[in-house]
């Protein structure tokens, strides 16, 4: 086991040890034993500030878990006038704006992927990559803005117009609903644009992940007379499925969660579940971010607290199936190595 | 198992065993198809790859350029020296109480979450190492990065906001900071674990205390990619809105010092992604106007940042 002689030279007893036995003992070594228990103390602090946020969510939520029960993931009625507070229709939207990213996202960050690890020179391959990460580092706001000013208009003035011309436009999930407008602003709309939000995400992981397969059982492949596109799907992406699986994850955490850009684009129709695509809707964070910092009653904020901690305790699921998918390959692969 | 190949693992990649691959039908397919089929097959295939990657460089190039155009006809002096207007009929007025406010909430969330951060990496690499505790803390840094920021908004609003009663600049360092934390850390980690370990060794046999080796030998060895990492989480942050909605909400005001209804500690400050917001989501042209400006000095000092200190540090490295 190479990790033991890795750890050997430098755990913790073997410099302590010579610490004490140092010639120049005239004056207390606190130094090293302080600077292990506040690097410790920050190392747990990091595991304590989720159990914290877990625990604050819970607490404060709590009013609305005991007053309304279960109506706030069962009802569709959203009204504080009436100290209704069902969000059925922000887990709709929530779950229905995500699925129109990842749809469009994964199939494209799995070309791209293989664009960068399989096709183009690695200096091309580090441009290209780069500039699809930059798509991370665009404040969530800016998309948002871009979205309502530009793709909003292009979707309700050219893009709907035409698809309801064709035939798909009477097909029930596709047709907007009689009292909306558009359907520029839409659960579509929104998720057009979270697609382009969490492909830098499920690309950079994907492409490490099939970076990982080893050379040579690629040749082996292409010696047999295998197209790229066969090396790929049936070496590369049979090798790295698990790892696929992890970025799928990692995007879907990030998509489920998103909040400025789908406040701007998805409509804040709170009080109905869209039956379409393109109709209105809203998600979880959107109706958090639009109606937390107004609300006057403390069970509309307890129950929005709620829904903060049902969202958190979705991306947390998934952020962990991401990390239990990539350990379980790291056990592999490392007893192999 | 050699320590490149563990970074890469770690860092989120993974892969099935070999198993799985040596699956002698798959070399072997049972169905037999004409060359051309199979070579039109991966012709398609190439064909969108380049598709794909084309449609996401144009997006990135797409919103960039909207944000430059619509954005450099509304920027001018009075943008950087003007507070935000009241008056919706012109468009006088700036961004520069904002601007002032976004680098306040941003400096002190930095100057809590990277000595925080640092040492929780310090602990990752240097002590808990592959240890059932830091595999679990690592496990929740991970986790922790993932939670989408509007619920770490929540936190800091029942957390800070809830108790005093009021909004304050804090609260959203706060939140930013919490945000920080576990990139910063999973940084400095990954970044320590590249310094050779002979380097230790060889501070540790002249005999200098650990703290001493890891400040003055391992982390100055990583100065570099420490600097980058923390500007990188930096970057990250300042352009958050969801964390300050309703933490740091905004104010048409100049902060006007730490403590009082306006100050830093006792109530609303103007900052730029929330004034962004609620310029962009009005009415008026004008405001409209300046939102778009206040974009554009935002991805400016987002990305620029972002490719200026990749630019520095690959040419670190070299």
């Amino acid at each position: 086991m190479s990790t033991v002689e890795f750890d050997a030279p430098t755990s913790p007893s073997a410099p302590r040890g010579a610490a004490q036995a140092a010639p120049r003992g005239h004056r207390l070594r606190l130094g090293d034993p302080i600077f292990r228990v506040v690097a410790t103390a920050c190392g747990l602090a990091l595991a304590a500030a989720m159990f914290g946020l877990a625990g604050v969510l819970i607490y404060n939520s709590w009013p609305a878990i005991s007053g309304l029960g279960t109506s706030v993931l069962t009802t569709v009625a959203w009204s504080p006038v009436d100290h209704q507070y069902g969000a059925l229709a922000a887990l709709a939207g929530t779950f229905l704006s995500t699925l129109v990213a990842m749809v469009i996202a994964v199939p494209l960050a799995l070309v791209i992927a293989l664009l960068l690890v399989e096709l183009v020179h690695p200096a091309v391959a580090h441009v290209v990559g780069t500039a699809i990460e930059m798509l991370a580092a665009i404040p969530s706001i800016i998309f948002g803005m871009v979205g309502i000013f530009v793709i909003v208009p292009f979707i309700q003035d050219k893009f709907m117009p035409w698809l309801m011309g064709t035939p798909l436009g009477n097909l029930p999930g596709i047709k907007p609903g009689e009292q909306f407008q558009g359907g520029g602003v839409s659960i579509f709309t929104a998720g057009v644009v979270l697609a382009f939000m969490v492909l830098p995400y499920i690309t950079a992981v994907s492409r490490d992940v099939l970076r990982m397969v080893p050379q040579v059982t690629k040749e082996a492949g292409y010696g047999m007379g295998s197209t790229t596109w066969e090396v790929m799907h049936k070496i590369s992406l049979r090798y790295a499925n698990s790892g696929i699986v992890g970025a799928v994850f990692i995007g879907l955490g990030r998509a489920l969660g998103e909040t400025m850009a789908v406040a701007f684009l998805i409509g804040s129709v709170y009080t109905s579940i869209p039956h379409s695509l393109f109709d209105p809707g809203t998600s979880i964070a959107s109706l958090i971010a639009n109606t937390f910092s107004e609300a006057t009653d403390k069970i509309q904020v307890s129950a929005l607290i709620e829904l903060g901690l049902i969202l958190f305790l979705i991306t947390v699921v998934f952020q962990i199936l991401a990390q239990v998918w990539l350990r379980r390959v790291q056990r592999a692969t490392g007893g192999r190595a | 198992m050699n320590s490149h190949r563990r970074q890469a693992i770690e860092r989120g990649a993974g892969g099935a065993p070999l198993c799985a691959v040596a699956d002698v039908r798959d070399f072997a397919p049972p169905r037999r198809r004409s060359i051309a089929r199979r070579k039109a097959t991966d012709l398609v295939v190439k064909g969108f790859s380049w598709i794909g990657a084309s449609v996401g460089i144009a997006v990135m190039a797409f919103i960039v350029w909207e944000v430059v155009v619509r954005g450099a006809a509304a920027l001018n002096v009075a943008f950087f020296t003007q507070p935000t207007p009241m008056d919706v009929t012109t468009n006088a007025g700036g961004f520069a109480n904002a601007i002032l406010g976004t680098i306040v909430i941003t400096g002190v969330a930095a100057l809590i979450a990277i000595p925080m951060g640092f040492m929780g990496g310090v602990y990752l690499a240097e002590f808990g190492r592959n240890g059932r505790i830091a595999t679990g803390v690592r496990m929740i840094a991970n986790v922790v990065m993932g939670v989408p920021s509007i619920i770490v908004g929540v936190f800091a609003f029942a957390t800070i906001v809830k108790p005093v009663h009021h909004y304050s600049g804090f609260a959203g360092s706060v939140a930013l900071a919490f945000i920080m934390l576990p990139v910063m850390a999973r940084t400095t980690e990954d970044i320590l674990n590249l310094v050779p370990n002979e380097l230790r060794e060889s501070g540790l046999a002249m005999g200098a205390p650990r703290w001493k080796v890891t400040l003055g030998v391992v982390c100055k060895a990583a100065r570099g990619g420490l600097i980058t990492g923390a500007s990188l989480a930096i970057v990250r942050v300042a352009g958050e809105t969801a964390p300050l909605l309703f933490t740091v909400l905004s104010s048409p005001y100049w902060m006007t010092g730490l403590f009082g209804p306006g100050g830093f500690f006792g109530g609303p400050v103007a900052n730029l992604t929330k004034t962004i917001y609620d310029f962009s989501s009005s009415p008026y042209p004008h405001w409209q106007e300046l939102a778009w400006a206040g974009a554009l000095v935002i991805i400016i000092a987002v990305l620029g940042m972002n490719i200026l200190v990749r630019l520095i540090f690959q040419r670190g490295k070299k």
